[in-house]
């Protein structure tokens, strides 16, 4: 009894010395670090700012039609054909793509997660099975197999969309984890707990999945911006957000169209994006040299 | 090498029946159908429609009827442009297409490929910092924003080139959508190359090479190079991949009547059959470019061929 305690306090003392090692790392490396200050500017002000903004999202201004960017005046980023305010749209355009790529990338991150681990552990037929059957979903054109599903669930259902992005968004997680849980089990202390008797159940769920933690970080953080893509390409071709609803696919769109007479409405949303994309790869690209300095 | 072979075409085959059928399956288990959006429909007319479709019909018999059409090359009807059937839409706009498509992996591979090998060998010099991060850069832009900004630089602003349109296949035309398709596919090929040849440079037989006196610009190319571009040609398939996807963008952006385009519009318009079969040429155009990228790989390292 003694000693298990013993042993677990050790083991999180390790582990907090891996994660804080980890973090110096991150610390020292100083794009990423502008590039998570940037993001968590962004999305407080994509939390916020429209709230403090005296417009909203889909409200007319009559008075002021395409205007052009001007700081110090009621519209700060200008405004579209139909007088609405860009700031406020654009803001909106990043919540819904944050929030739609933050919940796209954990679903599938734990599919992935769950899958890898299982098929690893479990070796064997059932592995091989497993595996074959991502590599099957590996060589479908996913893209497709979204636009047939978006042409059904009715364009603008985001939730079902998000759903079926996840749901094939999860095949790389699924493969690297099931590298390093075949590694893992080869290990001293997987044969360890084996021979206490413990469940494969408990032995997966506190033994192999806290040792993955690291990759999963990093790949969950490297799939944001894939997903945020996503959903504005999908958006951009008109089968995602609908108008009034802004998201930046759907105001790139509509900027390009204006952008003979109107640059700004095109500028603006593609800056942001361009933004967030560039930012997360940096963040995720840091996270990994972080957790796993033998790459580096 | 045969036995290679036939073994990634017998994954290829089911692969695309299987997407097939589920996009079919999706297709028509969906609620809602192509003549939701006209109002005045009475119900005898609407009847009349979907037997005129064979919409009524149960759905494994809509399955058989469809593959034995496609069997006989035979999409069906379009559904929203009535005049034409999907098999005519495809083979007026997938020329184009493939066109635009080919000329931008022509141009990612001899853009791409000599940036990687020049940022291998500065390594760690200013031009190398600055190419990586010009290839960051590429792969981090969507092509939905820089077709546009190429367009509003070069159209707008500098009057060089068409801003969109055709004009039957003016070269002019397709400048801007061919380096809008290359440029993430180049930016990625750039990175895969430097860090191939860094890996190469390393390894003792190139080493050797250098002792036994042989010059740096023979090592190179004698010795480095085709080990080093090894990745680039499996990065391939997936570039392929990448630039069907792509041209669905660029196809909109510049206004050009490409099958992606009809894709798009199919979609928007719940056109089934026209959107069923897009599906169907791409994946099976994609999976056959994978296919051949596999073997050409398969070729080169016979390594490979024992996975």
């Amino acid at each position: 009894m003694a000693g298990s305690i013993r042993g677990r306090a050790m083991s999180e003392t390790r582990r907090a010395a891996l994660w804080g090692a980890a973090l110096l790392r991150l610390r020292a490396n100083r794009p990423a670090c502008l590039a998570l200050a940037v993001l968590l500017g962004v999305a407080l002000l994509a939390l916020f700012a429209p709230l403090a903004s005296p417009w909203a999202y889909d409200s007319l201004d009559w008075h002021h039609l395409a205007q052009p960017p001007t700081l110090g005046a009621s519209h700060w980023f200008g405004t579209d054909r139909l007088g609405r305010d860009l700031f406020v749209r654009t803001l909106h355009g990043v919540r819904l793509s944050l929030l739609i790529s933050v919940l796209a990338s954990v679903l599938s991150v734990g599919i992935g997660l769950a899958w890898g681990a299982v098929a690893g552990f479990a070796g064997g037929r059932l592995d091989e099975w497993m595996m074959r059957f991502v590599d099957v979903l590996y060589a479908l054109p996913y893209l497709f197999l979204v636009i047939v599903l978006s042409t059904l669930v009715g364009r603008g259902s985001i939730a079902v969309l998000l759903l079926g992005v996840a749901a094939v968004g999860w095949l790389t997680t699924a493969r690297i984890v099931r590298g390093q849980t075949l590694q893992l089990k080869r290990r001293e202390f997987i044969e360890a707990a084996r021979a206490t008797g413990l469940p494969t159940r408990a032995i997966l769920l506190r033994h192999i999945v806290p040792n993955l933690a690291g990759t999963v970080a990093v790949y969950a953080t490297l799939t944001v911006p894939q997903m945020i893509l996503f959903e504005s390409f999908l958006s951009f071709l008109g089968l995602g957000v609908q108008e009034p609803h802004a998201s930046l696919g759907n105001l790139i769109n509509a900027g390009a169209q204006e952008m003979e007479s109107a640059p700004w409405m095109l500028l603006v949303p593609a800056l942001f994006l361009v933004l967030l994309l560039v930012c997360l790869n940096l963040l995720g690209d840091g996270l990994r040299d972080a957790l796993d300095p033998r790459e580096s | 090498m045969l036995r290679y072979a036939l073994r990634r075409i017998a994954v290829t085959v089911p692969t695309l029946l299987v997407i097939i059928t589920l996009s079919f399956a999706l297709e028509r288990l969906a609620p809602g159908g192509p003549f939701d959006q006209e109002q005045t429909l009475t119900p005898a007319v609407r009847a009349n429609l979907d037997r005129l479709y064979g919409l009524d019909r149960p759905f494994l018999v809509q399955y058989g009827n469809y593959l034995a059409a496609l069997a006989h090359g035979d999409f069906g009807p379009s559904l929203s442009q009535r005049d034409f059937s999907v098999g005519e839409l495809i083979r007026q706009g997938l020329p184009l297409s493939m066109t635009i498509g080919l000329a931008a992996v022509l141009l990612a591979i001899l853009a791409g490929v000599p940036a990687g090998i020049l940022a291998a060998l500065a390594r760690g010099r200013a031009g190398d910092h600055a190419l990586t991060a010009l290839a960051g850069l590429g792969i981090a832009l969507p092509t939905f924003v820089t077709g546009p900004a190429l367009a509003l630089l070069f159209g707008l602003y500098l009057h060089w080139l068409p801003v969109a349109g055709w004009e039957r296949g003016a070269p002019r035309y397709l400048v801007l959508p061919v380096v809008t398709l290359a440029i993430p596919v180049a930016a990625y090929l750039a990175r895969l190359t430097r860090a191939s040849l860094l890996e190469v440079l390393r390894t003792h037989y190139v080493l050797s090479a250098r002792a036994r006196g042989l010059g740096a610009a023979r090592v190179l190319w004698h010795h480095a190079l085709k080990p080093a571009l090894l990745p680039v040609v499996s990065y391939l398939g997936p570039a392929v991949a990448f630039i069907v996807t792509g041209s669905l963008v660029v196809e909109t952006v510049f206004a050009l009547p490409g099958s992606g385009r009809y894709l798009v519009q199919g979609a928007i318009d719940r056109d089934y059959p026209l959107v069923l079969g897009m599906v169907i040429v791409y994946a099976a155009f994609t999976l056959t470019l994978n296919l051949a990228a596999d073997l050409l790989y398969g070729w080169l390292d016979p390594g490979a061929r024992h996975e």
